[in-house]
């Protein structure tokens, strides 16, 4: 297990490397760079070679990329050649916001889907129509869409909630919880409906197995054998479908974000996009793939933790 | 070619034609694949059925609902939804297609090579695919976007880039499968097949599973175009795109809301046709979905014949019981599958309960619990315990406490994600309560009293970590932690090595002294059941056909059903007589003939016993038998075995 979690975390490593390198020789192959985007139209040649020179642009391409490297390696992100802005901070500021949202549309969406999913494999009828119908329809819902759906009824008709904007946790909980409840329901509604049917699928296996059999035979109570026994081992692929759906509202977000005005990493990444603010959307490529990396190594050791054949290996 | 692959080849050739007519087969491959056709053509067509310019504005008549004129109403600039959607479907289905194609010329090729090449060639493709995977799709499209400019081709293909690695994991698996198997039939044969075979082999075989990822892909592509041109990353005004269509109603959700929904509709549509094609293909594709369509009518439980008890005294009794199964092989009607079913255990007693498999011996054990699988209902007759009818709700609380089970899968029995300890605990705990020390204490005892070595170490392990019989002792242990006064035991030596069925059976046999216990043992061994029961009943085709004291029963069987079974039994073979099965099987639920159920296999069968139900007679006090020719039976069984090879 742990040599298993070592070369995980060794590939992860490699991962976060070469989307950085990646990115970065991509910037090699920008028609205009920075010092051009700064200069705008009319420049002289001399200011744009100082400019260049200024920004070190004109070294070769795996030295910025070392250079670059070793300030990543310690903290240090870069500046944005736009903005002027240091790009880490920046995107540490922005993270509260994604983050909340990521987090808080996972959580809801664990807890609505594994209900739904096991009312659905135990009750079968008209609930497991439902469910299944629910999945069909959170499957093919655009999260941004839908977003605008919300703010169109909640926002605009009858102005329950704020339509755009986001209030810091620290600052106001309620304020905070005001402002993330329509895009958290957009951004939930798909997760709940994969993870519904996944956990409706993996159930109706467990329950026909043999020990559940035994364990109705010899007295177990049906809560047990439902929640304790059934989910259970129902867990494992529940586990890592939540783990695709978070990286998933990773691409959500990015759109939620806008549709919701909100100063979130996706709000940055469109608009460092726009302007071709390089240094900034490599930044937030290195902090998405961390996040990615960290909750694949999350559901690494859920594995472990929910099945003892692994755990023992 | 070879001559070996030649219906290798045949079977793969008629794969995908098979794939594709079940697929017509199902309603919802149907209109999902009608609905993606209707907007192919409505894109493809666009110029020529577009009613209205897609880019000519009209002042006049901005942010209109639906009208004559505008079925979809208009943007607002004045112009015509529905026109724009059929101009945004050629540059939303065009950057579907390069997605998919990408995903598909990328997919396969890695997953032909890692499968063929195997060794470092598989490991570093292998690698790659995990490496991909991790790469968040977002992101990566903003980074190549703000390289190359709106560039939605280029978006389109690094989506297809970073799909492709699902794919390739398919292919790979399933050429990795042709591959082995090919070795396999090519060992016996001389002459490798060359790997042109193996390709034609592969891709037709990997069709269905090849579907279902493009099809999910495909989906998947769509969201994330219509997503870029929301952002108005990709495809520019005026060029009508559906993601910058909804961008456009997003502008004046305040004034026309309505303007959301088509585009909406018709994204959301697609992305659901395209989920709904993938799951139908991969239904198609495993030919299942025809059992599970099939409806489980619940009929309200008839009015069950009332009956009464009739031996007094027994600790369990079963009378004319009837189990009738919905459902089965798309049947919508009830079949029974266990009939008129009467047998009693005494308290303390030990009962076999006899027959090969499919004769309903489990079903009657599961009757009697209240556990029937879904779709069989008892619909007539009594089972009582202690003189009660069981209830549902008396069974409930029988469990476990009066009446316990131990089935045939030791390891299967026991719930792989919990330690011994745990399991057994859980169920001392429900039946006798107490703290958590006193329940481990007599978990304990528990797992002593079924013999098992140091069970303060057993209680710590997982079930994998159980060999059959140690696990079959923890059933056993789990089955007595309510003390229960009746142990069902469903074939409980039939997974175990001899030498471990022995102990076990011994272990049966001693706690059944100690406790008291009266034990219903399901089998098919004879061995087994002569070793441990004082009776037996044997059963063929849902009927018990005969019972006595099982010595009577071994030494004269009165069925001729009972005396082909003995036969098969290799103890019971005598000398000069071969070693051979009954001919014929079990007939199925549903197919049992009029008359006597085994009258096909039957060599005493004649005319009469085609006639009706066949009842039971009681030819000696106590040996009951339900065939019509039981005097022959006895008279030749003096003389040689019937059905005796010359």
């Amino acid at each position: 297990m742990y040599r298993f979690i070592l070369r995980r975390l060794a590939m992860s490593v490699v991962v976060v490397f070469a989307v950085s390198l990646l990115t970065f020789l991509l910037e090699a192959l920008v028609p205009g760079d920075a010092a051009r985007t700064i200069l705008g139209q009319n420049y002289t040649p001399q200011a744009y070679a100082q400019l260049r020179a200024q920004l070190g642009l004109d070294r070769p391409l795996l030295v910025q990329y070392w250079d670059w490297l070793v300030g990543a390696l310690h903290g240090n992100l870069g500046v944005s050649p736009i903005s002027g802005l240091d790009v880490g901070s920046q995107v540490v500021a922005r993270l509260g916001v994604t983050l909340s949202l990521i987090v808080v549309t996972t959580l809801v969406a664990a807890v609505v889907g594994i209900v739904l999913g096991v009312l659905g494999a135990v009750r079968g009828g008209v609930l497991g129509k439902l469910v299944d119908v629910l999945s069909l329809v959170g499957f093919a819902l655009p999260a941004f869409w839908f977003g605008l759906v919300l703010v169109t009824v909640f926002a605009v008709s009858i102005r329950l909630l704020p339509a755009t904007g986001y209030t810091a946790f620290a600052s106001s909980p309620s304020a905070w919880l005001h402002t993330i409840i329509l895009p958290v329901i957009a951004l939930a509604v798909q997760p709940i409906a994969v993870i519904a049917k996944q956990t409706r699928d993996g159930m109706s296996d467990t329950l026909r197995k043999d020990f559940v059999h035994s364990l109705r035979a010899n007295g177990a109570s049906e809560f047990s054998v439902l929640f304790r026994h059934g989910l259970r081992n129902a867990a494992i692929p529940v586990v890592t479908v939540v783990g695709l759906m978070f990286v998933g509202l990773l691409n959500a977000t990015v759109l939620v974000e806008t549709v919701f005005a909100m100063p979130g990493l996706g709000g940055l990444a469109v608009q460092s996009s726009m302007q071709h603010d390089l240094p900034v959307i490599q930044g937030l490529a290195v902090a998405f793939t961390v996040i990615v990396v960290l909750v694949n190594l999350l559901v690494d050791l859920a594995y472990g933790w929910l099945n003892p054949k692994v755990r023992v290996a | 070619m070879t001559e070996p692959s030649e219906p290798l080849a045949g079977k793969a050739s008629a794969r995908p034609a098979r794939l594709w007519r079940t697929l017509l087969r199902r309603p919802v491959a149907v209109v999902a694949l009608a609905y993606l056709g209707l907007l192919i053509v409505a894109a493809a067509a666009a110029p020529l059925l577009a009613p209205y310019d897609p880019t000519a504005t009209d002042l006049d008549h901005v942010l209109s609902g639906p009208t004559l004129s505008h079925p979809f109403g208009t943007d607002n600039l004045g112009r015509d939804v529905l026109s724009r959607l059929m101009y945004g479907g050629r540059v939303s289905l065009t950057g579907v297609a390069e997605a998919v194609l990408t995903t598909l010329v990328l997919g396969v090729t890695a997953g032909l090579l890692a499968g063929f090449a195997g060794g470092w060639v598989d490991r570093v493709i292998s690698w790659i695919v995990d490496m991909v995977l991790a790469v968040p799709v977002i992101i990566t499209l903003l980074v190549v976007l703000s390289v190359v400019g709106s560039n939605e081709t280029a978006a389109m293909i690094t989506v297809g880039v970073l799909t492709a690695p699902g794919l390739a994991r398919v292919v790979r698996g399933t050429t990795m499968a042709v591959r082995k198997e090919l070795y396999v039939s090519a060992a016996r044969v001389a002459g490798l097949p060359g790997r042109r075979i193996v390709i034609g082999q592969v891709l037709p075989r990997a069709a269905g599973p090849i579907i279902v990822q493009v099809s999910l892909g495909a989906g998947g592509a769509l969201l994330a175009q219509a997503g870029i041109e929301f952002l108005g990353l990709g495809v520019q005004p005026p060029t009508p795109t559906w993601g910058g269509m909804v961008n456009d109603a997003s502008q004046v959700i305040d004034k026309q809301p309505f303007l959301l929904l088509p585009t909406g509709l018709v994204v959301g549509l697609a992305i659901l046709a395209f989920g709904l094609l993938g799951d139908a293909v991969r239904d198609a594709a495993a030919d299942r979905g025809s059992r599970s369509s099939t409806r489980i009518r619940r009929r309200r439980a008839g009015p069950v014949q009332p009956v009464s008890p009739e031996a007094p005294g027994a600790l369990l009794e079963l009378r004319d019981v009837r189990v009738e199964l919905t459902g089965l092989d798309g049947n919508r009607d009830a079949v029974p599958v266990v009939d008129g079913v009467s047998l009693h255990i005494s308290p303390g007693e030990t009962v076999g309960l006899v027959g090969e498999s499919g004769c309903g011996k489990s079903i009657t054990g599961r009757a009697v619990l209240g556990l029937l699988p879904p779709g069989a209902e008892c619909t007539a007759g009594g089972i009582f315990f202690d003189g009660a009818r069981l209830t549902a709700r008396s069974r409930r609380a029988a469990r476990g406490k009066r009446i316990a089970l131990v089935s045939q899968e030791p390891v299967g029995s026991l719930d792989p994600v919990f330690t011994v300890g745990h399991q057994v605990d859980e169920l001392v705990r429900r039946h006798h309560g107490g703290r958590r020390a006193a329940v481990r204490a007599r978990t304990l005892d528990l797992l002593a009293s079924v013999r098992l070595p140091d069970p303060a170490a057993v209680v710590k392990r997982y079930p994998h970590e159980l060999s059959g019989g140690m696990a079959q002792r923890v059933a056993i242990a789990m089955a007595l932690a309510g003390d229960p006064r009746l142990l069902i035991a469903d074939e409980p030596t039939t997974a175990l090595d001899v030498t471990v069925q022995a102990e076990i059976l011994d272990l049966l046999r001693g706690l059944q002294q100690q406790r008291g216990m009266a034990i219903l043992l399901i089998s098919h061994d004879w061995g087994v059941v002569a070793d441990l029961c004082a009776r037996a009943y044997v059963m063929y085709a849902g009927h018990i056909v005969e019972s006595a004291p099982v010595l009577p029963l071994v030494d004269g069987p009165r069925h001729p059903y009972t005396a082909g079974l003995l036969r098969c039994g290799p103890r019971s073979v005598a000398p000069r007589t071969m070693l051979r099965a009954i001919e014929g099987g079990v007939p199925g639920p549903g197919e049992w003939p009029a008359g006597c159920h085994f009258r096909a296999r039957c060599p005493l069968a004649d005319n009469d016993c085609a006639q009706g139900p066949i009842a039971m007679a009681e030819p000696e006090s106590g040996h009951r038998t339900r065939c019509l020719h039981h005097t022959d039976l006895a008279k030749e069984s003096d003389d040689e075995p019937i059905g005796t090879p010359a």
